[in-house]
């Protein structure tokens, strides 16, 4: 066997498909297994188009890697940036299981294509794609052909699956949303509070840290100036006495002028 | 070497192969360092501003100082980082902006060192497909880059680009279909040499207007540059990234933003064909001339990006998505119909062009006044539902009408109990001071 690209190209994207499997399975943190499936894939879609299939390689990368394991980053991002599996089995001899029935699928699948390619002629995948005058022309005349009832089966089940999906999780508005100016009418009515922005944490005051009220003209602390979950640890709270007693001074001096 | 075992690869010989991929790199490289220019120039004339004009020709070097200083500044690596995946992430970004470029067309076949060569890296049945698939890439460099950063807003940077680059490669992918549909082919060359008589922007105007929308929306820029929001998110995805790494990020951003262009123009804007005056003239389209018609038309879409950000507040996230989700799929998906229908009359029905937009006309017309009948009908329909609830109202609401307590719907009061009724009186007779029941008097304010 001579070596020629297609070769060279094989063991390159094969090596990488298989150091990206074993580490899709051997690492830790999901995200990283999300990662190694993804360059798993890009080097499948790599050999399809190496093997003249151009459409099926650039299909994968886009609705595989592009799509549904964009999906799968999504939901591990949401879901917890650290969290990292529990290596104890809840089910017992769960490890034992899986190797046995590891071994026996691929047993199955070596077997079952193994025989299936065995009596197949050799037509090559020039002539293949030929057939109907290229890669995207065949794959449509299949689909829309011989494959038609099953393609549309498919397409009907997915939308259901994605209505189904929809309507899980749509809950019922009990009232119409309020509009942006019906918002900004709630915000200026009288008892809803401070209309605006608040005060910057650090006005008027000799530190520019967020956890320094700002201090109001009249020498009062604005304590809503500080966000929230600063503002419950009381204790941390940077309170300049001597800018606050300043400011008093220069209010009750303007009084008195 | 040659002799490449994949067909696609054409017949250059090898060093014409590395020639075009250099001279794409560094025209990529070049053009970046002109459009963070001319963005800047631009912006500052349309802000009563002069803009960049110290260093060089009009300013002309000051994007290149700018890129020495940002290359050589501290680099600071958060201690939260996850670093392998924190390092990869800016180089995806910027291999993928770069890669996508190999299968954009800027000329015709010429003659290099006396080899004829199209001036294109490569091409193949799928190559549009192939630029897609590239940037669903490259969108893992941000989203990684968010997740590996080790803070939160970087990791909302992350998540806002997963969200926006899925919704709108949808709209994008479903914008090229017509395009297939006209052109035959998803070879880049091959749509535009389908283009020679009319652009696909004329006769697939929807089409042009999706893509060029959701092309703003896949390269974060504004006003749909909700991942690096800087009022919202400090800087997005890239908050913490400083010195060359967030230079390849500010790379990447400007050539994906000539990619999705050079796309718009190849698509929609028959890429390297000259415009119609010039089309007159018989050697528009032949030897080099062709690629000063693509650059014309490239800087045509990197104008609008700059005008766009210049003059668009950003968009909130929930209308951005709603904008995505509800109005460009629905609308590419209904365009998409009507293209395919005609096209079916046309081809298998042997219905002239006349005749398919008379058809067009009259299906127009009827919708019109179809949707007028139905808009007085739901109108009416409105006004008496209404009215009714209206009558419903006035009745009072009855908490145990069905035999199980239920609580009121909006609109309506529950009504109060004797005994409820009873205690309410009470507590205000103690609370209330007579005083207030009779006529208030006026109270001088204090001194």
């Amino acid at each position: 066997m001579s070596i020629d690209g297609e070769l060279v190209v094989f063991i390159i994207c094969g090596g990488l498909s298989v150091i990206g499997a074993l580490g899709m399975v051997l690492s830790r943190k999901a995200v990283h297994s999300a990662l190694f499936i993804a360059m798993v894939m890009i080097n499948l879609a790599i050999l399809y188009i190496a093997n003249s299939a151009p459409f099926l390689g650039m299909v994968q990368i886009i609705v595989y890697t592009g799509a549904v394991m964009m999906l799968f980053l999504f939901v591990l991002m949401v879901v917890g940036v650290d969290s990292s599996d529990s290596l104890i089995e809840t089910i017992r001899g769960q490890r034992l299981f899986g190797i046995l029935f590891g071994v026996a699928l691929a047993i199955l699948l070596i077997g079952g294509i193994g025989s299936s390619l065995g009596d197949k002629p050799d037509i090559g995948l020039k002539a293949a794609n030929d057939e109907f005058g290229g890669n995207v022309e065949g794959i449509a005349n299949l689909i829309f052909s011989d494959y038609l009832f099953a393609f549309q089966a498919t397409a009907a089940l997915l939308i259901t699956a994605g209505l189904g999906a929809v309507i899980l999780t749509h809950r019922e508005a009990w009232k119409p949303k309020a509009s942006q100016k019906e918002l900004s009418v709630a915000r200026f009515m009288v008892g809803a509070g401070h209309p605006g922005n608040k005060p910057n944490p650090g006005v008027y005051a000799r530190h520019n840290a967020v956890n320094t009220p700002a201090i109001l003209p009249d020498g009062s602390l604005a304590l809503d100036s500080v966000p929230e979950p600063v503002r419950s640890r009381d204790d941390s709270l940077i309170v300049d006495h001597r800018a606050v007693s300043t400011v008093v001074e220069l209010v009750e001096s303007e009084d008195q002028n | 070497m040659s002799g490449s075992s994949f067909g696609f690869f054409g017949t250059d010989p090898w060093w014409m192969v590395i020639l075009k991929a250099v001279a794409i790199f560094g025209m990529l490289v070049v053009l970046t360092l002109f459009t963070i220019w001319w963005e800047r120039r631009v912006v500052s004339r349309m802000q009563n501003r002069i803009g960049p004009n110290r260093v060089g020709p009009a300013g002309l070097l000051q994007s290149l100082m700018d890129g020495f200083k940002l290359a050589f500044k501290e680099e600071i690596i958060p201690k939260s980082a996850h670093v392998a995946v924190y390092w990869i992430a800016p180089v995806i970004s910027a291999t993928a902006a770069f890669l996508a470029f190999a299968v954009i067309p800027f000329g015709p076949t010429v003659s290099i060192f006396g080899v004829e060569t199209p001036l294109q890296l490569t091409d193949f049945p799928v190559s549009v497909l192939y630029v897609l698939a590239i940037a669903s890439v490259g969108v893992y460099g941000l989203v990684l880059a968010g997740w590996s950063s080790g803070s939160t807003y970087p990791l909302l940077g992350g998540l806002r680009s997963t969200a926006q680059v899925i919704s709108y490669e949808i709209a994008m992918g479903l914008s090229f279909v017509a395009v297939f549909l006209f052109a035959g082919s998803m070879s880049t060359s091959e749509i535009i040499a389908k283009q020679q008589p009319i652009w696909f922007a004329v006769i697939l105007l929807p089409s042009f207007l999706i893509y060029v929308t959701s092309m703003v929306g896949e390269t974060n820029r504004a006003p749909f540059d909700l991942p690096e929001a800087e009022g919202e998110l400090v800087g997005g995805f890239h908050t913490e990234y400083s010195s060359l790494k967030f230079a390849m990020f500010f790379l990447a951003e400007y050539i994906n933003m000539v990619t999705v262009s050079a796309l718009a123009a190849t698509l929609f804007l028959g890429g390297w064909l000259a415009p119609w005056p010039i089309s007159l003239w018989d050697s528009a389209n032949v030897g080099w001339w062709p690629i000063l018609w693509w650059l014309l038309k490239v800087q045509l879409f990197i104008f609008m990006f700059i005008w766009l950000r210049a003059t668009l507040p950003r968009l909130r996230y929930d209308q951005f998505m709603k904008f995505g989700w509800k109005i460009l799929i629905p609308a590419s998906l209904a365009w998409i119909f009507i293209v395919a229908t005609a096209r079916v009359f046309r081809d298998d029905f042997a219905f002239s062009n006349q005749q398919l937009l008379i058809a067009g006309a009259v299906v127009i017309a009827v919708l019109l006044i179809g949707s007028w009948l139905l808009q007085i009908r739901s109108d009416r329909k409105q006004a008496a539902i209404e009215s009714e609830r209206e009558q419903e109202l006035l009745v009072p609401f009855d908490a145990m009408a069905g035999g199980h307590p239920v609580p009121p719907m909006p609109g309506q009061v529950l009504a109060y109990t004797p005994r409820r009724v009873l205690a309410a009186q009470s507590v205000a007779a103690q609370v209330i001071p007579p005083a207030l029941d009779s006529t208030p008097t006026e109270e001088t304010p204090n001194a």
